[in-house]
């Protein structure tokens, strides 16, 4: 399969760190406008796949492959898959002390654009991008990420993927630790993104689902999906846990 | 720039130079005669003249420093040294009067423009001398004086007399007998009474002849509970073989009175920076250095206060960059001489490609100085493993009222910060420059805005084409 609206497909990729095996042959296809969410425990690999996908050097592929618009995946560095539009929202964004916000922001949809941006248009979108996100001007001047609480960190990821527009965005629990209100604004961010891009989400919570609608939820478990379903799998998981799947034997 | 002049320095923006066109050019090489005939070149009073000859007999017996990067200032020849050469007949007021050549160089590296834009008053030394001089018209109306050190001592003898070499004796140290033994140029600053200068007012200073030396003088005095905010700048072309830049900076900050000197110098890589700042802050004063240290191949800079009146408040901030081959030993040294006086000091430092930077730094509390308060920073970033840094502090507290924080922090850029920008479209140089900009941050915001951009730039073409 290759239609035209594919984004990205995943064919039984096996990965490894330090020459322990994580992912154990998994296979996934993401088309434009597709929420595909992926639950399951700690230490199952979801946090290794968002990585890999992103293009952590500290992952090793053994086998498998992946496709990015059709193109091997791998042919890329960490900031030409940016530049083709992938987006990795962190799970634990990283603080770059003294840069403030604003220029960060500038500074990167200027990389990842392939035109110069123009002040006055740049700070009109940045605007509106704020507004949905409800976000404080003030966040502009201060150092990324620095001194934010949890959900700040979270919603500065949402704001640099509504900036940076991405064709693949991948969100590695962006929705654990945030309030009620922070998360039904990050499901809007997501919300907005989602029509022109095929979407990843790895979540341990059904709740931001009461929000944001999966085409897919995907059960991983030990580096496998070992079940798929849509998004009434996620209320089952809630209620029943994992231990069952377990059991079932692969599709 | 040829091949050898490359390899020796690497990639440097100032690295241009442009034919020498001297009107006077003494022969390489000092000696007693030499700084008489300079002296008497220059037409000054005998005090000045004894003064050069007894700070020449000084630097002949001084010993060079026992300390520091000995290896690499023993490697200086003062032999091959030209200690004065003129390149303009006389200053000039008015820049179409300028030298066609020394213009350019002016031109290319922004200083008219910067004149007009926001600076209260400019000087330009071209070598040895100031070829350029402007001061606005109500600064002069409100008796601020702003001149090159030569014409000042001309025009203000017992003014110059009163206070030169007083905050730095030719006795200090080995480079400020040199200093005091050749000077020429750098600039003479009086500020009245209650007068606050609200531009700053900036020098500039430019070496472009082959194994020359710059020893300018600055002096700068501000009056009772007035205010300047002076700005420094340094350049010098690539040349195989080193120069020497070995200045003397005097500051005086009368009862009340505020001066802030900001500097970036940004040598090529084969000058020897040896600088002599030092300030003293009577009652209430406050003086803050705001020193950027770029190129260079060894820089020994360790702008210091001596708070002498109660109240008195010093401030130092620095930042040092270390690449290839270069050696930036800079630091501060504060002084607590009167009580309930106040110090802070910042120093950040980056070193890259095997490059080496030192904090070196003295506090001081003397015995009757009741209620004092320091607190020094020092951050090192380390951007590879071969690179080297170092802290020496030295600290001298004769009073247990003293409330002293000192924190210090070395750290290296790490694979997650660097994966982070990455994913945000950033390649690994442009990464890394804004880490390393985000790192002199607390630094940048305390220059002018034009100085500001201008650092940033030049640490993101350093940090290009040096990874991978």
């Amino acid at each position: 399969m290759n239609g035209v609206d594919e984004i990205l497909r995943i064919e039984n990729l096996h990965v490894s760190v330090d020459e322990t095996p994580i992912i154990k042959g998994l296979s996934l296809t993401i088309h434009q406008g597709e929420i595909h969410v992926i639950m399951g425990r700690n230490g199952a690999g979801k946090s290794t796949l968002a990585s890999v996908l992103m293009g952590h050097p500290a992952y090793e592929i053994t086998e498998g492959s992946i496709f990015y618009l059709g193109q091997p995946l791998e042919e890329l560095t960490v900031f030409e898959r940016a530049r083709a539009g992938m987006f990795l929202s962190f799970q634990y964004p990283v603080v770059i002390p003294g840069v403030q916000v604003g220029t960060f922001l500038k500074k990167s949809v200027q990389s990842v654009r392939d035109e110069p941006i123009k002040g006055r248009a740049f700070r009109k979108e940045l605007n509106e991008a704020m507004n949905t996100l409800d976000m404080e001007k003030s966040v502009l001047s201060r150092y990324v990420n620095d001194g934010f609480s949890g959900g700040e960190k979270k919603r500065l990821e949402i704001l640099q993927m509504l900036m940076l527009n991405p064709k693949l965005a991948l969100l590695d629990e962006t929705d654990s630790g945030l309030d009620i209100d922070a998360l039904r604004i990050v499901a809007k961010g997501i919300n907005q993104v989602a029509p022109q891009a095929g979407c990843l989400i790895i979540t341990h919570y059904q709740r931001l689902l009461d929000h944001v609608k999966p085409t897919y939820v995907h059960v991983m478990i030990d580096g496998q999906i070992l079940m798929t379903g849509g998004p009434e799998l996620a209320l089952e998981l809630e209620e029943k846990g994992y231990d069952w799947i377990d059991a079932v034997p692969e599709a | 720039m040829s091949d050898e002049a490359h390899d020796a320095v690497g990639d440097y923006r100032f690295g241009f130079h442009d034919p020498e066109n001297a009107t006077i050019r003494f022969d390489k090489g000092l000696s007693e005669q030499v700084v008489r005939d300079i002296s008497a070149l220059k037409d000054e009073p005998e005090w000045m003249t004894e003064l050069r000859v007894k700070a020449y007999r000084h630097f002949i017996e001084r010993p060079m420093p026992d300390w520091g990067n000995c290896h690499s200032l023993n490697q200086i020849n003062f032999d091959n040294v030209t200690y004065f050469l003129r390149s303009s007949d006389a200053t000039k007021n008015d820049w179409d009067d300028v030298p066609e050549d020394i213009k350019n160089t002016f031109n290319r590296l922004g200083i008219p423009e910067a004149e007009q834009k926001w600076l209260g008053g400019v000087t330009a030394q071209y070598e040895s001398e100031a070829v350029y001089h402007s001061i606005r018209e109500d600064l002069e109306e409100q008796g601020v004086l702003f001149l090159d050190m030569d014409s000042g001592l001309k025009k203000f003898p017992e003014i110059v007399k009163q206070y030169f070499g007083t905050v730095v004796p030719h006795t200090d140290n080995k480079f400020s007998a040199l200093n005091t033994a050749v000077w020429s140029g750098g600039s003479f600053i009086y500020v009245p009474k209650g007068v606050h200068v609200e531009m700053p007012v900036q020098a500039y200073f430019r070496i472009n002849a082959k194994n020359m030396g710059q020893f300018e003088r600055t002096l700068i005095i501000a009056d009772e509970d007035s205010s300047i905010h002076y700005v420094e700048g340094c350049t010098a072309p690539t040349y195989s073989t080193d120069s020497l830049h070995s200045a003397v900076v005097e500051l005086i900050a009368m009862k009340g009175a505020k001066i802030r000197y900001s500097t970036i110098q940004n040598w090529s890589a084969n000058v020897f920076n040896l600088v002599t700042k030092r300030g003293v802050a009577h009652e209430r004063a406050t003086i803050e250095w705001v020193d950027g240290n770029i190129g260079s191949k060894l820089t020994m800079k360790y702008p210091s206060v001596l708070l002498k009146g109660e109240g008195a408040h010093a401030e130092v901030i620095s930042v040092a960059y270390a690449g290839k081959g270069q050696h930036q030993d800079a630091g501060a040294k504060v002084h607590h001489l009167a009580p309930n006086t106040t110090s802070n000091i910042l120093s950040k430092s980056i070193s890259k490609n095997g490059g080496r930077s030192s904090y070196r730094g003295m506090l001081q509390v003397t015995p009757k100085s009741d209620g004092c308060r320091s607190k020094i920073v020092c951050d090192a970033l380390m951007l590879d493993s071969e690179s080297r840094s170092d802290t020496y502090p030295t600290m001298e507290v004769g009073n247990p009222t003293a409330d002293l924080e000192h924190e210090a922090s070395v750290s290296k850029v790490s694979g997650d910060q660097l994966f982070y920008l990455m994913s945000r479209g950033f390649t690994e140089e442009q990464a890394m420059a804004l880490i390393v900009n985000g790192f002199f941050e607390p630094f940048t915001r305390e220059l002018p805005m034009e100085y500001a951009v201008e650092l940033n730039k030049l640490l993101e073409l350093e940090m290009e084409g040096s990874i991978g």
